[in-house]
């Protein structure tokens, strides 16, 4: 089990920078996120990790160790490929067995060794199978045990579920954390699926061009985004902006807005973002007296879909997004006067 | 007008498939005609074939030209698959000169390429013989060689090799575990297509040829020119039932055409 520490990581081609001084550390036993949008280095991250690609500067550490140097082979690493890149020549035992193989390990220790990790990942007797009679969860399955049964110090994920259907997706996201833990490995995925990476990890971090926008805890980063592409990345958000009139008080062109966030000096800009589940719709007549945010509007557009109805109402010139679960008796309908409220905690502060 | 349509479409096929088999199949029933000038009906006999080990003309050139193919081959295919590899999974400043420079040998007339050859081998002293031979078919070659396993390496992409590279295998064990399994139907075209070529050409040879020795293509073509005789026929045919032998049993194995 191992600690990863990423020192400054710096990676151009030509004219673009793929990674622009990252640093991070992974530590022992996590399950660590990577999440951002296509191009913002979160690949090419986890391809510098695997050694696929030599950064132009920094260091990256396993265990305390430069590995900058060590070729991919004998990096000690398990890697799970977006489509799994099983051998399609071989049959399922041969595929796990292959890096047993290679390393020049007994037969028998080989069955052994491929029967126990074919129970874990709940495929045992499949060993005379070849790739293409397996479904995508086997598949996903059979990746997993083959680049667990080396025993890794590390666990790199390349949008591992990503092939897999919505249903499936959801149960493997299950099986994979609990493979994990039991494991205990340290595990550093790719995603481009943010609730997937809520899911999943212990911590995540946000990449955009080439840089770490914000990292930590799922929850952290998800209720307090420190950026707008942040809150935009991560779930939905609606952005306020004004300037601050006093302490927790922002003046905008909707009203007085509260927050409970340190605030900049008086008179300076300020953007607040609220996350549309935050956000209480009620009829024009006052919601929760104690909700420190009121706004009214008309309600443009309602989308029903089952358990929740997202709600589209037009305040003053903009737009805002309103989630709500649907508990209440009432479905509002298009062109209704509604009253939207929030608490001031849920007002967070972010720079654009 | 549908039915038509078909009909002369059926036609078209028919005349595509007579234009290439029927010659062929016309060689091989006066293999075995007795009549030396292919009279009609046919008279059954083997007897051309009994003659040919008499020829002895025949006989070397044809060992000359199984082992010239054979050795063009295995030099080809190797070094072919080798060029390929580089192609396909490295960056170098000269690949893309280095990938143009490919195709004009398979479109430049082989009479001029093989009055150069012979112009070259003079100048730099190595002459005719065999050994001039197999440097021209192996040069003739490589080309086709090299398209073919790019084409069959450029279909699973470097990812396999990536997965192995990450379990542990050596640059070497990933090659020879990995990529060469799986290129593995696209080496076995390859190699027939040296074969072929070198066991089919003629105008190089003829020219690379040391006197006094030949291979069958050029050797035929003299005994056309002294009178025609069946037992060119007959050879003829040995080398397609053996050459359609193989091609069928390669094909089996690697279903060509559909996919792997």
């Amino acid at each position: 089990m191992s600690v990863v520490e990423i020192d400054k990581v710096v990676k151009r081609y030509d004219s673009v920078t793929a990674l622009a001084g990252v640093t991070l550390t992974f530590a022992d036993g996590e399950f660590f996120g990577l999440l951002g949008p296509s191009g913002s280095g979160k690949t090419t991250l986890l391809r510098a990790i695997a050694g696929f690609i030599k950064p132009d500067k920094g260091q990256i550490r396993l265990d305390g160790r430069d590995i900058g140097r060590t070729p991919v082979h004998r990096r000690e690493i398990g890697m799970v490929f977006q489509n799994y890149a099983l051998f399609p020549h071989l049959n399922v035992f041969d595929n796990i067995a292959f890096g047993l193989s290679v390393r020049g390990i007994r037969k028998a220790e080989q069955v052994s060794r491929v029967g126990e990790i074919l129970s874990l990942v709940r495929l045992a007797g499949m060993e005379r199978r070849t790739p293409r009679q397996l479904s995508g969860g086997q598949q996903q399955r059979v990746a997993l045990a083959r680049a667990l049964v080396t025993r890794p110090k590390l666990l790199l994920l390349d949008e591992p579920l990503g092939a897999l259907d919505k249903r499936l997706r959801q149960q493997m996201q299950i099986e994979l954390k609990q493979i994990q833990r039991e494991v205990g490995i340290t595990t550093v995925f790719v995603t481009h699926d943010q609730e997937e990476a809520l899911t999943l990890s212990d911590r995540i971090a946000i990449f955009n061009e080439g840089q770490i926008v914000q990292s930590g805890r799922p929850s952290e980063v998800y209720e307090r985004p420190k950026t707008a592409f942040a809150a935009n990345f991560l779930g939905d958000a609606n952005f306020f902006e004004g300037r601050v009139a006093a302490r927790g008080r922002v003046a905008t062109e909707w009203g007085y807005l509260a927050t409970n966030d340190d605030l900049p000096p008086q008179g300076q800009p300020v953007m607040l973002a609220v996350r549309p589940e935050k956000i209480t719709i009620g009829p024009a007549a006052p919601v929760g007296a104690s909700l420190g945010n009121r706004l009214t509007g008309h309600l443009a557009q309602a989308v029903y879909s089952g358990m929740s109805t997202t709600y589209r109402v037009t305040v003053g010139a903009r737009e805002v997004i309103v989630f709500e679960q649907n508990r209440g008796d009432h479905v509002f309908g298009p062109g209704e006067t509604v009253s939207l409220a929030w608490l001031p905690t849920h007002s967070v502060v972010v720079t654009p | 007008m549908n039915r038509v349509w078909s009909l002369s479409l059926r036609i078209y096929l028919g005349l595509v498939l007579g234009f290439l088999y029927v010659p062929i199949v016309v060689m091989i029933l006066m293999a075995f005609n007795q009549s030396p000038l292919y009279e009609l009906p046919i008279v059954w006999s083997t007897v051309w074939f009994e003659n040919l080990p008499l020829n002895e003309r025949l006989i070397d050139a044809s060992i000359n030209s199984v082992a010239l193919a054979t050795a063009n081959t295995v030099v080809a295919t190797v070094l072919g698959t080798m060029a390929a590899f580089a192609f396909a999974r490295y960056e170098f400043r000269s690949k893309p000169l280095l990938r143009l420079l490919l195709f004009p040998p398979i479109t430049i007339p082989w009479l001029i390429t093989g009055t150069s050859m012979l112009v070259f081998f003079f100048w730099v002293g190595i002459g005719r013989g065999l050994h001039s031979l197999l440097l021209g078919h192996v040069a003739l070659s490589l080309p086709y060689v090299i398209v073919v396993v790019g084409a069959r390496l450029k279909s699973f992409g470097p990812v396999y090799e990536e997965a192995a590279a990450t379990l542990g295998a050596s640059p070497w064990q990933s090659f020879s575990r990995v990529t060469l399994p799986l290129m593995a139907p696209g080496v076995v075209a390859a190699a027939l297509f040296a074969f072929a070529i070198s066991f089919d050409q003629f105008v190089i040879s003829y020219f690379l040829a040391p006197p006094g020795q030949t291979t069958l293509p050029v050797e035929i073509y003299s005994a056309i020119r002294k009178g025609f005789t069946p037992e060119v026929n007959a050879i003829s045919t040995i080398i397609i039932v053996v050459s359609m032998g193989l091609m069928l049993l390669f094909a089996r194995f690697y279903k060509f055409g559909g996919e792997r």
